[in-house]
């Protein structure tokens, strides 16, 4: 617990109390500025539509490494957690070359909202894929097989008795990969332009902050989205409560 | 609604009585190919182009790295406080973990939430609050600790605190769906059958959660390597000291070195490569079922 | 049996690596032995090149014998914020004189830090146009970035202090050929309506502008000469008004008495041709680099004269002034035109 508070809560009170130094006025004035408030709006509604691609396709991921077999398999293993390895500079560096301008794909996301979802989707992906991964190797499939013996169709074998197990999993990895993606900043600068009001996300605006010598404002964006996470986490976690209770 | 949709399995579900594991419906094939192009678009092609930058000139890419004492050392650096951080996550993280599934007190619903919120913290603000509250000149407890000789900010602590912080939450989060998921039965057993809480601990729950925390410590370790926005700030940058492997990086890509910044990149990569292989291997192929 | 395997597996990995990490740990520990001197710089990232050529040479002289240095770059506001809050340094180097005075307000740096000659300048560029090969829009004017259609890519002057040279370029051109106030405003207006991508730093803007993304970089003449060396250049146009970018350099309140020494050898004609061949405008006109500089426009004549040069001092008063006019965040001219910018899409 004293670790936790150390490395954990003080830090974070001391980004409260910053941002309350200010007084309310300055905290105002700064998440009301037309454009932090877009930052805020793209930077949150980003991180939750790549949560909820993640929470669909993030299983799906997880039950191919796990149950499917075929050749090829082990390199997909492979390749889930370098997003968080790549130092985001690089990831930043290739997204641009594979989707801006010169995309070989045609593809071209730079400077475009698109961009910042992009670049989410990349940093976020190993979250909700590695939370459910132990969960299904630790499902016996004993369990399902006597569903399946008992007549269960696959589909009701699976929301009866594999999505409640892998619910706490999916939303655990959900409320991480939401974080993860309000706070992101190093892959997406190059890709995205940090146009205001069109690509800029929050981290630009407390970059801008700090450079100004202004950290009350900064701290101030920063408690913003530590609150709206707060009760992104806590939301998951009350669904996840009410769907474990359900079945 | 779900009836409309169990009635249309009923050509797959006969099939499934032969208890075949590896069962190929052609929904298994989609999701396989789905699954592998999300990858492949995502991942696997930016990944490679990474590893062809590297090695246009073939291995001197490599090699320079390897030869400049200056970047050998932040890649060792990088690696200590990349361990350093995950052994501590890991340990308190295990530990947190059992409280948070295993005991009940008040506030207990909080902290599980305040723990997540690490991550929601844009990297600088992390490292601005680090500086804030350990640092050497004006923090609020820097100029006590560096009084009692500790220098926090801008020395391998800070680095691995900064690390520390923004990795906290993936052993946690690994490790508690599997605690929830196996109940208590067999830890209640082993107790009635006269096992201490130790030997429970180590005998029953670890076993059990043991590819939780296995892959918590692989996410971990990625994230450790690869972490910038806060250590940039607490780190101080100082060449061969407290330089690390992706502050490396930033400093070749500032002075046009790309090739040397892909091959550093390249690297780290690897490193959590290496550690997925590493895990197949130790893991045995049996407990696939 | 099983578990002993797995065990077995993770002691052997973590002993492999803590073996790694061990020598790291005795080769890092070489610093501040012999007992010779220490030099820690902590500058923006571009000058490393140069200082590192000017580190060598530095080591031969008289004063330089048995010097060590203790170096590190990075972006100059982050470099500055860091020295604020603690981190060591003896010499400090960055791209804009705001971040010294930061240093100044902390106590670390004298008042006078910028009395002498040189006024606290240790090395110069301009702002120049990045263009397309063979410049297919015909860029030669700031008149030519605020055509209809022409798309700009200029670092973010609001999160990098760095980027806020070309931001007073683009205002003080205006002021320069007899515009008034509000012609300048219109000017920037125009200006950042034009304005493609924002990225962080010069360096994110420039390989975004090599990733295809504009008609125009807004650059330095230094970062185009560097990357032309480092086989990542583009043609670049100088303008016949441009402004004058003076780096800073200072040396810290406790800093070692050498250090005043390196900073002499810096401002000297040895030390100004180093800047020169990395692609720095030397502070005086008189340093001799030898008359070639590769990566240049022209390599035989890299500097060419810039008929009317601004200078911060000269046409704008002081960096306190300009942040607070231009880049104030709730009401600084530049702030306005940006956010303007992005509301008209």
């Amino acid at each position: 617990m004293l670790w936790f508070s150390l490395l954990v809560l003080i830090p974070l009170c001391a980004v409260v109390v910053t941002a309350a130094e200010g007084g309310w006025d300055t905290f105002w004035t700064t998440i009301t500025n037309g454009q932090t408030a877009a930052a805020i709006r793209l930077t949150v509604t980003a991180a939750a539509v790549v949560t909820v691609v993640n929470v669909v396709v993030g299983p799906m991921i997880a039950w191919v490494l796990v149950r499917d077999r075929f050749w090829g398999k082990g390199a997909l293993e492979l390749l889930i957690d370098i997003p968080f390895a790549l130092p985001t500079i690089v990831a930043g560096l290739v997204l641009l070359s594979l989707y801006g301008h010169d995309s070989p794909l045609g593809i071209d996301v730079a400077n475009m909202p698109s961009s910042v979802y992009l670049a989410y989707l990349f940093v976020t992906l190993p979250f909700v894929v590695r939370m459910v991964q132990p969960v299904l190797e630790q499902l016996e499939l004993d369990v399902e097989e006597a569903a399946a013996s008992l007549g269960a169709s696959r589909f009701t074998t699976f929301r009866r008795i594999i999505l409640p197990s892998l619910t706490p999993a999916i939303a655990a990895g959900a409320a991480l990969s939401f974080a993860r993606g309000v706070s992101e900043y190093g892959s997406l600068v190059l890709l995205s332009g940090n146009l205001p009001f069109k690509t800029e996300v929050t981290s630009v605006r407390i970059l801008s902050s700090v450079e100004n010598n202004n950290l009350a404002g900064a701290a101030a964006v920063a408690t913003v989205l530590l609150v709206i996470s707060l009760l992104v986490i806590v939301l998951l976690d009350v669904l996840q409560r009410r769907v474990a209770v359900r079945d | 609604m779900t009836d409309l949709l169990t009635r249309e399995q009923p050509p797959k579900a006969a099939p499934v009585r032969r208890r075949s594991r590896p069962r190929k419906g052609p929904v298994a094939y989609l999701l396989r190919l789905f699954v592998t192009a999300y990858l492949v678009l995502l991942v696997a092609w930016p990944v490679s182009l990474v590893a062809i930058r590297t090695f246009e000139d073939g291995f001197s890419g490599i090699q320079g790295i390897l030869e400049d004492p200056d970047t050998v050392t932040a890649l060792k650096l990088t690696v200590t406080v990349a361990i350093s951080a995950v052994v501590v996550n890991t340990l308190f993280g295990v530990g947190i973990s059992l409280l948070l599934v295993r005991s009940e007190f008040p506030g207990k619903r909080a902290l599980s939430a305040l723990v997540d919120l690490p991550l929601s913290v844009s990297p600088i603000v992390v490292g601005l609050a680090l500086v804030l509250v350990y640092g050497g000149r004006n923090g609020w407890f820097g100029p006590t600790l560096e009084g009692a000789g500790l220098q926090v900010v801008f020395a391998t602590p800070g680095i691995v605190m900064a690390t520390a912080f923004v990795a906290l939450p993936l052993v946690i989060r690994e490790v508690v769906p599997v605690l929830e998921e196996i109940g208590t039965d067999q830890e209640v057993a082993a107790q009635t059958l006269g096992a201490n809480g130790w030997q429970t601990f180590w005998r029953v729950t670890l076993p059990a959660i043991k590819w939780a925390i296995v892959y918590g410590v692989v996410l971990s370790l990625a994230r450790s390597l690869g972490e910038f926005g806060a250590v940039k700030v607490v780190s101080g940058n100082v060449l061969g000291q407290t330089r690390t492997a992706t502050l490396v990086v930033e400093e070749k890509y500032l002075n046009f070195d790309q090739q040397g910044a892909y091959a550093t990149a390249f690297l780290l990569a690897m490193v959590s490569v290496a550690c997925i292989v590493i895990v197949s291997v130790i893991r045995p192929k049996n407990e696939r079922s | 049996m099983q578990k002993r395997k797995i065990t077995a597996g993770l002691a052997g990995v973590v002993a492999g690596l803590l073996a790694l990490s061990a020598c790291g740990g005795s080769s890092s520990g070489s610093e501040g032995d012999g007992g010779s001197e220490t030099i820690s710089i902590v500058g923006f990232a571009v000058p490393e090149a140069a200082n590192k050529a000017i580190a060598d040479e530095f080591v031969k002289t008289d004063a330089g014998k048995g010097v060590k240095f203790s170096t590190s770059y990075g972006a100059s506001g982050d470099q500055s914020r860091a020295v604020e809050s603690g981190l060591e340094a003896d010499y400090v180097h960055f791209s804009v004189a705001s971040d010294v005075t930061r240093l100044v307000d902390a106590g670390l740096v004298a008042e006078d830090w910028d009395a002498g000659e040189n006024k606290g300048v240790v090395s110069n560029s301009i702002v120049v146009f990045g263009v397309r090969e063979g410049n297919p829009k015909n860029i030669r004017t700031w008149d030519d970035l605020v055509e209809p259609g022409v798309e700009i890519v200029t670092p973010n002057p609001a999160s990098s202090g760095a980027a806020r040279w070309n931001a007073l370029a683009a205002w003080g051109q205006v002021i320069q050929s007899g515009g008034s106030e509000e012609d300048a405003a219109e000017y920037i207006d125009k200006f950042f309506a034009n304005v493609v991508s924002l990225p962080g730093s010069g360096r994110d803007a420039t390989t975004s502008f090599l990733g295809g993304t504009g008609d125009v970089l807004m650059a330095y003449e230094n970062e185009a000469i560097l990357a032309a060396q480092n086989g990542e250049g583009f043609e670049y146009v100088i303008p016949e008004t441009t402004l004058l970018i003076e780096n800073p350099g200072a040396i810290l309140e406790d800093a070692t008495p050498v250090a005043e020494d390196w900073l002499e050898f810096v401002l000297s004609d040895e030390g100004q041709k180093q800047f020169a061949l990395k692609g720095f405008r030397p502070i005086r006109d008189d340093i001799d680099f030898g008359g070639t500089v590769e990566g240049a426009a022209d390599p035989s004549n890299p500097f060419p004269e810039v008929p009317n040069l601004l200078t911060v001092e000269k046409d704008f008063g002081s960096w306190s002034e300009v942040s607070d006019k231009f880049f104030d965040e709730e009401n600084g001219l530049v702030t306005e035109a940006i956010e303007a910018s992005g509301k008209a899409q």
